[in-house]
């Protein structure tokens, strides 16, 4: 598909869509079930406002959510209790598939909740969006809903501005412009499609999840755009203009560590997909440098852990008996 | 006690139950509307969400009138009669500040969260509220979220509608965030002044007179403070805002202040008013500095008295609530709608802590308490038991 008839076809802006009413109408008819999950660490500022405003708008207004659920990491201020008051479904991730063990990050809560909840399609917020709407998930969740082809949506937030001078460029953050636009410019072309492939938040249908595997940590985005175009094409994609997205700015030095695993995933990438020859084996630790006065010292952090990848699903005893995939 | 007082005060547990059920959507209205900023003539945009959100509870007479003012009607199953709610929409907060309101067990927090989004999250969850109660009034409920109501705005939306409205209203309530147990029933007369002193760039500060604005505007408020008042009718003087100069190492070349004069009568504001403006010339012309100063809104004295039945079966409700009403005058809507012999109090709905400072945080928990006298408030009006003419049948 050529990227312009796809950027045509396939991306929208949220207000795109018809009513509410008619999205549940709509999803009810082909009978199907939809869950939210929230995956927080330490969010107690903004996960009880974001509860309260999906779950009022999409639960008891309009039936369009059928579970909603907040994956926790080990928070430890009040996110859980927050949640719980507001009527979410809360859910350790350390307690979901046990015997699979324990790893740390948004990606292990991502894939855990796959076992965990219900729907046929699973929807992603991040528990940071401090200007919440029920937009976020009606547009993300619509294109899934109205078009059986479509299987995988993600959020993009700045829309290109056509300004009296020309246009400004859509920003994506400093780590997709400077690192996976690039790496998709140069390796995965189709993939530059996406305003801002980075984006947190996303709708996907259950049999495309429990296919793909997912790194632990920052690499969770990057992997399953690339995992998603192999199995199904770009066809199987959408990206939705949700207008603004208010969040915390990330230092540089996090931007490190991101970067990081995203490298790391994209290489796994490369050598799984034959796409380059003899790649050496790589490091999991990072160098930065900090200072105190005029003295320089190297950190290394061992990013091991945040790189290692959870298999497919579908490759979990306890999920094929628990969804009858044997 | 009246059997259908009785009845409405046996009933306040449900509507308590009630107003716990709408809780999410009372939070989603008010996070939804509340993070819409809306300063003083600015209001539009959360007028504008307010009537949606009430238009998706399926009210259909929603709309804008030429003041922004927001007009929406709950009809009645008989419609003979028209009960005004009233929940200002404007803030005193402007648009370049951050209004996202965060949510935690027990409180909600962020600027004008309780003052007043709560007010009007509580007119747009009503319908929802009503329903959970299966509860249908005999009478149409007008929801009003009136703009321009704060400092230079001097209530002129709410004017404005009822200058322009043309179904007959039975009673008022006007229902404000802050705080659970306030009840307000009347007013007194108020006059809201700016005083604003300058002096030129280019004053001659070898001539004798003012050094500077911000000692001219001093040279006023001693002036002012020597202004007798009397005791009764009770007048007092309150200095609310004062600002001047742009640094340390600066003369100052201006300098306001924002002042009211509160009294019980109105010919006592007026006498205090000539005053004020005797004494400005007098220093303006002694110090060689422009003084001048303005009206910027005017309360007359009006009210209904305590003995009124609104007020009494108020009484009554939050009593049976454990509320303790706390009686004081209002300078708000209440005013304007008093001022339209239209009978109507003003009620609060929560604790709040921090009012009007950005971190204003209201309380959860009591909401539902504020709610059930609101709903309780509310069907006695319906039920004729408000009213004076029929109150004592």
């Amino acid at each position: 598909m050529k990227t312009q008839q796809w950027l045509k076809d396939n991306t929208y802006h949220h207000s795109d869509f018809p009513s509410l009413e008619s999205l549940v109408k709509e999803k009810e008819k082909q009978n199907l079930s939809i869950s939210l999950c929230i995956p927080a660490l330490n969010e107690e500022e903004t996960i009880g406002k974001e509860i309260v405003l999906l779950k009022s708008e999409l639960m008891t207004r309009h039936s369009l959510l059928d579970e909603l659920a907040v994956i926790d990491s080990g928070s430890t201020d009040r996110t859980c209790e927050v949640a719980r008051s507001f009527g979410a479904d809360v859910y350790l991730s350390s307690d979901i598939l046990p015997e699979e063990g324990e790893k740390k990050g948004k990606g292990e809560n991502l894939w855990k909740a796959i076992y965990e909840l219900e729907g046929d399609i699973i929807l992603y917020l991040d528990a940071d969006i401090k200007n919440i709407h029920p937009k976020f998930a009606y547009g993300l969740l619509a294109p899934l809903i109205l078009r059986p082809e479509v299987k995988y949506v993600k959020a993009f937030y700045d829309r290109p501005l056509i300004l009296s001078g020309g246009t400004r460029p859509s920003g994506g953050g400093r780590v997709t412009e400077i690192l996976v636009r690039p790496l998709f410019s140069l390796f995965f072309p189709p993939l530059t499609v996406f305003v801002q492939p980075l984006s947190g938040e996303y709708a996907v249908r259950r049999e495309v999840l429990e296919q793909i595997a997912f790194p632990v940590g920052y690499g969770v985005e990057t992997s399953h755009l690339i995992d998603v175009l192999q199995l199904y094409g770009l066809e199987a994609f959408a990206q939705v203009d949700l207008d603004q997205r208010v969040h915390r700015n990330q230092e540089t030095r996090a931007l490190g560590k991101m970067a990081f695993g995203i490298l790391k995933t994209f290489l796994q990438r490369l050598r799984m997909h034959g796409l380059i020859d003899e790649l050496p084996e790589t490091g999991d630790v990072l160098h930065q440098f900090q200072s105190t006065g005029t003295e320089y010292e190297q950190i290394e952090h061992d990013l091991s852990e945040s790189v290692e990848e959870r298999p497919p699903m579908l490759e979990i005893q306890s999920y094929r008996e628990k969804f009858g995939r044997d | 006690m009246n059997q259908k007082l009785s009845d409405i005060i046996g009933s306040l547990d449900r509507y308590k139950s009630a107003a716990k059920s709408v809780k999410d959507i009372l939070l989603s209205n008010l996070v939804m509307l509340g993070e819409v900023p809306a300063p003083t003539f600015s209001e539009r945009p959360r007028v504008e969400v307010v009537q949606q959100l009430l238009s998706s509870s399926g009210l259909h007479n929603c709309s804008l009138d030429d003041m922004d003012n927001g007009v929406a009607v709950l009809p009645g199953s008989e419609g003979k009669k028209n009960l005004l709610l009233v929940a200002h929409a404007d803030t005193m907060f402007s648009e370049k500040v951050d209004h996202t309101i965060s949510l935690y067990t027990n409180e909600a927090t962020g600027p004008g969260v309780a003052d007043n989004s709560l007010g009007v999250a509580l007119l747009a969850t009503l319908p929802q509220l009503l329903e959970e109660l299966n509860m249908e009034l005999r009478d149409n409920l007008m929801l009003l979220t009136p703009t321009r109501g704060l400092g230079r705005g001097n209530l002129e939306g709410l004017r404005f509608f009822l200058k322009h409205n043309k179904k007959p209203l039975s009673a008022g309530i006007c229902v404000e965030g802050a705080q659970l147990g306030r009840l307000s029933f009347s007013c007194i007369g108020m006059l809201r002044g700016e005083v604003r002193c300058s002096v030129p760039e280019e004053y001659d500060w070898t001539k004798f007179g003012a050094t500077n604005a911000i000692v001219s505007l001093n040279e006023v408020i001693n002036k002012i403070l020597e202004i007798s008042l009397p005791t009764r009718p009770r007048t007092k003087i309150v200095f609310g805002r004062i600002e001047g100069g742009t640094s340390v190492n600066s003369v100052p070349t201006t300098a306001n202040l924002q002042f009211e004069v509160r009294s019980e009568s109105a010919r006592m504001i007026e006498t205090v008013a000539q005053q004020i403006d005797a004494l400005i010339m007098e220093i303006s012309s002694n110090c060689g500095a422009d003084i001048q100063w303005e009206v910027l809104a005017r309360r007359k004295p009006t009210g209904i008295p305590f003995q009124h039945p609104l007020v009494t079966v108020a009484t009554e409700i939050m009593k049976a609530l454990e509320v303790e009403p706390r009686i004081a005058p209002s300078t708000s809507e209440l005013s304007v709608v008093l001022g339209h012999h239209i009978p109507a109090v003003t009620l609060g709905v929560t604790q709040v802590e921090k009012l009007n400072k950005p971190e204003e945080s209201a309380h959860i928990e009591p909401m539902f308490t504020g709610i059930a006298q609101f709903i309780a408030i509310l069907k006695a009006i319906d039920e004729g038991i408000c009213d004076e003419n029929t109150a004592m049948a």
